[in-house]
């Protein structure tokens, strides 16, 4: 009788994926260039930067996972309100400790609400996420002496980061301390995409039903991931509040979460670098639509959407064809064919 | 409390006319119409510039409404949406997004900012008194409407050769076609009567909900609540639904005002953990 | 990828550092943030086009110095204002923030006006510790306290004894159902109940039959502007007007810009507000055709607002003779009195709010068109949110 062959090696293979594509260095450096380049775009690239770690979150369950949620406001908003309920308590003066902790409160909340994603169809998910997204609005708003109710959380105040670094207008502080939070919550991401934990994720997402048959613990994966992914978002909107020392309900509303899907589905789910893609696109041309026609700049966006659509995202990467070679590096339906070809050789 | 009742039943009829296209439209083509809301807009508008305008009867334009909002449905399908029923959901979330913020920016533009309203003829303002429970003419209007239609179309769909067709479709399409159905036209036609439908349902609902351009954006989370909470699978699961989200949030901000917006979307949070696919769904995920 | 974001980058470059190269010191930058898309979308519309206004009449050199508008969309969203507001600051360098078409935008951008030492005048927002946020801020719009306690007053000495209150479930309703309960009940009347509506998407129907069944005198209602309509036809839809029980409150829920296409189930309603575009001065016949002239649809207290925020500026640039900083501007801007389209204002030079006239009006009809007909005039009203200091 023989052995059962051995389980193939993911080795060489994962290890060639984990390795920096040249394109992603030059990505992240022209990121940090933009900080020395351009000081007046400091505070719209805050913004964009804030919005890819947000989006980069949902990539987390969406492109990772399959989980569609049009709720993903909750987590954000939840940990906005707390960042600066400590900030207002003083309760945590040091911005980064207080960041963790905003962190830390969004994955607990995830962590609750994660067995209401982890049945049902995709429709039943875009429902229940935006249920429980609205339902915290609700509650934002009825216990108005807490958050400050629909004027907002007032008398915010940011200690200055680690002591020395005062949060100016011109926003050099928080752009630098804005991009520095995303790089450094991208590295774990990548760390996380490529693990095994990251690969069974990808499993799942392809077919639960597999999944479950190869002896994947469904449930506690996609209950860590969507925690996981809470966090993220939590803390990109404690970011939002320590930036602009402020809260109010709109970090909860249904508009933030389908903003997050169209600029997930612009970039491209799966490969860790559509959200920070697509809240690039997305934030320069709304800004640069509305600075044109204040009251009317929808249509054009509304437009740029339907063209995007109808004229395929796929023929667009094929003016980007390094792009490709990119996705295929960090996304699993390439590293299958190349599982496939290890384990041949075994 | 029995006009609250009868509020809620009217609202719940209300929702039903909306958005049982959508359930259609979702269940029949597994498309995700996030614009069915616009279309419901344009009946609205079109019925307020006919009565107000152009000093059409109101129920003149009614079905008026209904044929501009289906029109308008059967050109956008056969021009802009045939081409993306092969897409992705994602794809399809997109586009349709798009095409809302177009109608939204579009009606601001042409019809301005505010709240419209339609000129009601006397006789349909105000209540009268039925053994002492209070009931509204209009909200009696909406009801028989609203329950005319919802019987009309379960016998269209169960007594006429259109409608096993289009069961059949819902079904399974690809059986469908070769049993020789035309399944596209069957698409093309629910597709137009679903809008019309939303167009229908926006004309009357402009009275009690209001209409203003943000009308879609604003509206689009009720439809969704009401087509996961019914399930796609049939006409009754929606009308259910409906009946009991009006009902629900009605009589929950009449007799705990406190708790009143929370009621609608704690009962679809509730329903959906107990029975993810719909209430009343015939079982399995699409 | 990295094609795609240098493309990006060099187009942003090229688009986004084209304007703000604010020339010489001779011209003098407004900033105006206001909603123009969205729910407040009216709201915009309204102050924009009075704006515009203001400039064709007055024409935009005011001492020596050319004045720019540049309107900006915050979609009501604060942290967009505070963005924009930071980005007109720093990069377009304007001398004047204006517009907020809601309190949080107000607040958001008011530790702006301090830190840059820029005044920010509030042509919208209507709650009272706005003004208190900063040593920058005026306003030119109104306080919702302002209204309802007015109110108060008249249906105390009008023999109205119950009330059941109506106000939409966020900060300004539960201001406005604050100060009109606590004035109320200091005159002796009795406010049995006070219903909260949820902001977004309201069905007043199971509201207001809570409300008939306890059957009071009258309802007070607060509702933001753009919801007044639905809450009137609901309001006749239940008879209520017919059953003797009359409808009082700040005048938001009998909007200019939505009165004529409320239906005559409105007529009769009693409120108390700052400006009706049937109000009788020679000023307001004049600015009402004005308007309407240019847009096609009625001017209403939001434009205002818009209206005398530019005024204001105006004057107080010809009183500092052209200088722009801020210190100066809110200097000379306190204490400034003038006759607006509403009746006269002034800005009262402790707290820098607005002092105006408070009407009550009536809902009639006059050529066939619905007005709020004003009957009596409560004189240079102050904010009663701060008096109580």
């Amino acid at each position: 009788m023989s052995l059962p062959p051995a389980r193939p090696d993911p080795g060489p293979a994962r290890a060639s994926r984990a390795r920096w594509h040249p394109l992603e260095v030059l990505f992240w450096l022209a990121a940090l260039a933009c900080y020395f380049v351009l000081p007046s775009k400091h505070l719209i690239l805050t913004e964009i930067a804030i919005l890819a770690l947000f989006a980069l979150s949902l990539d987390l369950i969406l492109g990772y996972a399959g989980i569609v949620s049009l709720g993903h406001a909750a987590f954000f908003g939840f940990g906005a309100y707390v960042a600066g309920l400590l900030a207002k308590h003083q309760l945590a003066s040091e911005p980064l400790a207080a960041l963790l902790l905003a962190g830390l409160a969004a994955l607990l909340l995830g962590f609750l609400t994660s067995f209401l994603v982890l049945r049902g169809s995709d429709l039943t998910r875009i429902m229940v996420t935006l249920g429980v997204a609205l339902v915290l609005r609700e509650i934002a708003n009825r216990y108005a002496w807490l958050t400050g109710g629909a004027d907002g959380l007032q008398g915010v105040s940011i200690e200055p980061l680690l002591g020395l670094f005062r949060f100016d207008m011109f926003g050099r502080t928080a752009h630098a301390y804005t991009l520095a939070v995303l790089f450094v919550l991208f590295l774990l991401a990548r760390r996380i995409a490529h693990s095994p934990f990251g690969l069974s994720l990808q499993a799942i997402k392809g077919n639960q039903l597999r999944a479950t048959a190869v002896g994947i613990a469904v449930n506690a994966r996609l209950i860590s991931i969507y925690s996981i992914a809470a966090f993220y978002a939590g803390v990109a909107g404690a970011l939002l509040t320590q930036t602009t020392a402020f809260a109010s309900l709109d970090v909860f509303s249904f508009e933030r979460s389908a903003d997050l899907l169209l600029v997930l589905i612009i970039g491209g789910t799966g490969y860790l670098y559509g959200g920070l893609i697509g809240a690039l696109i997305f934030k320069l041309m709304q800004d640069y639509l509305s600075a044109l026609t204040p009251q009317y700049w929808p249509f054009w966006i509304g437009l740029v959407l339907v063209v995007i659509v109808l004229v395929g995202r796929d023929r667009f990467s094929h003016w980007t064809r390094p792009l490709h070679r990119l996705a295929d590096r960090l996304d699993w339906r390439a590293g299958q064919a190349r599982r496939a070809t290890v384990s041949e050789r075994h | 409390m029995l006009t609250i009742l009868f509020d809620g039943i009217a609202y719940g009829m209300l929702l039903f006319v909306l958005a049982c296209g959508l359930a259609v439209t979702l269940g029949l083509m597994n498309f995700v119409n996030l614009a069915h809301g616009a279309f419901a807009m344009a009946g609205g508008y079109a019925t307020v510039i006919l009565v107000n305008n152009w000093g059409v009867p109101f129920f003149a334009a009614l079905p008026l409404a209904f044929l501009v909002a289906a029109l308008l449905g059967l050109v956008l399908e056969r021009s802009l949406y045939v081409h993306v029923y092969r897409k992705s959901h994602l794809d399809q979330v997109l586009f349709t997004i798009g095409l809302v913020f177009m109608s939204v920016a579009a009606v601001d533009y042409v019809m301005g900012s505010s709240q419209v309203f339609v000129r009601l003829p006397p006789w349909l303002q105000g209540q009268f008194n039925v053994l002492g429970v209070g009931v509204g003419r209009y909200r009696l209007l909406i009801i028989l409407v609203c329950g005319v239609l919802t019987v009309a179309l379960q016998l269209v769909l169960s007594r006429t050769r259109f409608g096993s067709r289009l069961r059949a479709a819902v079904d399974d399409a690809r059986v469908a076609r070769g049993l020789g159905i035309r399944v596209d036209s069957v698409f093309a036609i629910t597709f137009a009567v679903g809008s019309g439908l939303a167009g229908l349902g926006g004309a009357l609902g402009t009275e009690i909900v209001g209409l203003d351009p943000t009308f879609p954006l604003k509206f689009m989370i009720y439809f969704l609540i009401v087509v996961t909470v019914g399930g796609t699978s049939s006409i009754t699961g929606p009308f259910l639904a409906s009946l009991l989200l009006g009902i629900g949030d009605v009589a929950g901000k009449y007799y705990v005002p406190t708790l009143g917006a929370f009621v609608i979307y704690t009962i679809m949070i509730a329903v959906l953990i107990v029975r993810p696919q719909g209430l009343f769904s015939r079982g399995g995920v699409r | 990828m990295h094609r795609r974001s240098v493309l990006a980058a060099t187009a942003a470059l090229g688009l986004l550092l084209a304007p703000g190269a604010g020339w010489a010191q001779d011209s003098v930058k407004i900033g105006l943030i206001l909603p123009m898309t969205g729910q407040q979308a009216s709201t915009g519309k309204q102050i924009s086009a009075a704006v515009r206004l203001y400039q064709q009449e007055h024409g935009d050199t005011v001492a020596g110095k050319k004045v720019e508008v540049i309107v900006k969309d915050d979609g009501a969203v604060p942290d967009n204002t505070k963005r924009l507001a930071q980005e007109l600051i720093v990069n377009d360098k304007v001398n004047v923030i204006a517009g907020f078409g809601v309190t949080p935008a107000a607040l958001a951008a008011a530790p702006l006006a301090t830190e840059a030492k820029v005044v920010e005048v509030v042509m919208a927002a209507g709650t009272s510790i706005i003004t208190e946020r900063s040593p920058y801020i005026t306003r030119t719009s109104f306080t919702l306290p302002q209204s309802s306690v007015i109110i108060a007053d008249w249906a105390a000495k009008n023999g109205i004894k119950k009330v059941v209150s109506i106000v939409s479930d966020y900060a300004p309703g539960a201001d406005a159902e604050k100060s009109f309960s606590e004035r109320f009940k200091a005159a002796g009347g009795e406010v049995t109940e006070a219903l909260k509506v949820p902001l977004a998407n309201p069905d007043f129907a199971p509201f207001l039959q809570r409300a008939a069944d306890a059957k009071p005198d009258a309802i007070f209602v607060f509702v933001p502007s753009g919801q007044g309509g639905t809450f009137m036809k609901q309001y006749a839809e239940r008879g209520l007007d017919k059953a003797g029980i009359k409808l009082i409150g700040p005048g938001d829920v009998t909007d200019d810009d939505l009165l004529p296409a409320m239906g005559d189930a409105v007529i009769g309603a009693v409120t108390a507000h700052l400006y009706s575009a049937d109000h009788n001065s020679a000023k307001n016949k004049a600015y009402v055709a004005a308007f309407k002239k240019a847009n096609n649809f009625r001017p209403n207290f939001m434009s205002v607002g818009g209206y005398d925020g530019m005024h204001l500026i105006y004057e107080a640039l010809k009183k500092t003779g052209g200088k722009a900083d801020g210190d100066a501007l809110i200097a000379a801007m306190k204490g400034l009195a003038w006759e607006s389209p509403r009746g006269p204002i002034s800005i009262d030079p402790d707290t820098r709010d607005i002092v105006q006239n408070i009407y009550i009006r009536k809902v009639e009809k006059k050529d066939g068109e619905l007005y709020n007909v004003e009957f009596a005039t409560f004189d240079a009203v102050k904010d009663p949110g701060k008096m109580k200091k």
